[in-house]
């Protein structure tokens, strides 16, 4: 397979994430359409390193890896903060900074 | 049968992707993100990284999925109300994704990449196996590999922070 092949499927896995993030209101799923987006920028990484023929990239990879387990984490950890405080769990409704 | 196998992955990432967002219940949102990340993983493998597929199996698909049950298992999944706070959003927000698809499609074949209409290079045996990219991780990148723990663990503790229960709020 050419590697345009998976060029444009991440690009087109990027777009899902980016249409997900506009469509839903509960921050679980944006949460989740993060994750999407992140993928598909990783994907486009390792097809890079795979077409230059170089390991670096998928280092590169592995280093998206981590920062997207960082913001699963904390983006849980304000999910679980939110319901506690009986705030609605709506990004609708959650669009004023204060607590 | 790389074409099959691409094909079929590609299939499971894009359905996966599409039931993440098309999903009303979360939970199913969160299991169709796990066929993504499976197919994901093939792919992968398909590019021969075998580290990358591995670590997204067992990272991802296995590690931050558990966390993210429990979290949907523990909040509940909640139906989302129908107001918009933009008139036409539900066709405004595909119709953006449409254009960015477009949008990086032609930023990508528009590219003077020659090597894009190629497989890549033959590469040697171990390309992309566990010992060479411990091998980059620990030689070349150890710097962005130290900062990615120390991150980690900041991360570790900020959630923590964020999720323990506040005596004094309560009483």
């Amino acid at each position: 397979m050419n590697i345009t092949w998976y060029i444009v499927l991440s690009s087109l896995l990027f777009a899902t994430g980016a249409v997900g993030i506009l469509l839903r209101r509960s921050p679980m799923v944006i949460l989740l359409c993060l994750e999407l987006m992140l993928n598909a920028g990783n994907l486009a990484l390792v097809a890079f390193s795979r077409m230059v023929g170089n390991e670096q990239g998928q280092v590169f990879a592995v280093i998206v890896m981590v920062i997207a387990a960082c913001e699963v984490v904390v983006g849980l950890g304000l999910i679980v903060a939110i319901f506690r405080r009986r705030l609605p769990l709506n990004v609708d409704d959650l669009r004023e900074l204060r607590g | 049968m790389e074409a099959v196998v691409f094909f079929v992955a590609a299939i499971g990432a894009l359905g996966g992707a599409i039931g993440v967002i098309a999903m009303r219940n979360p939970f199913y949102s969160v299991l169709a993100l796990i066929v993504h990340l499976f197919s994901l993983a093939a792919l992968f493998l398909l590019l021969t990284s075998a580290f990358v597929a591995a670590a997204q199996v067992v990272v991802y698909a296995g590690a931050v999925m558990v966390l993210y049950v429990f979290v949907v298992a523990y909040v509940g999944g909640g139906g989302e109300s129908a107001w918009e706070p933009i008139p036409g959003q539900r066709f405004l927000a595909p119709l953006l994704g449409i254009a960015l698809f477009v949008e990086l499609s032609i930023a990508v074949l528009g590219s003077a990449l020659k090597a894009l209409e190629t497989h890549g290079p033959d590469t040697p045996n171990g390309f992309g196996d566990p010992a060479a990219i411990g091998r980059l991780l620990l030689e070349k990148f150890l710097l962005p590999f130290e900062a990615s723990s120390i991150l980690l663990l900041l991360a570790a503790v900020g959630a923590i922070v964020l999720a323990a229960r506040r005596q004094e709020a309560s009483s």
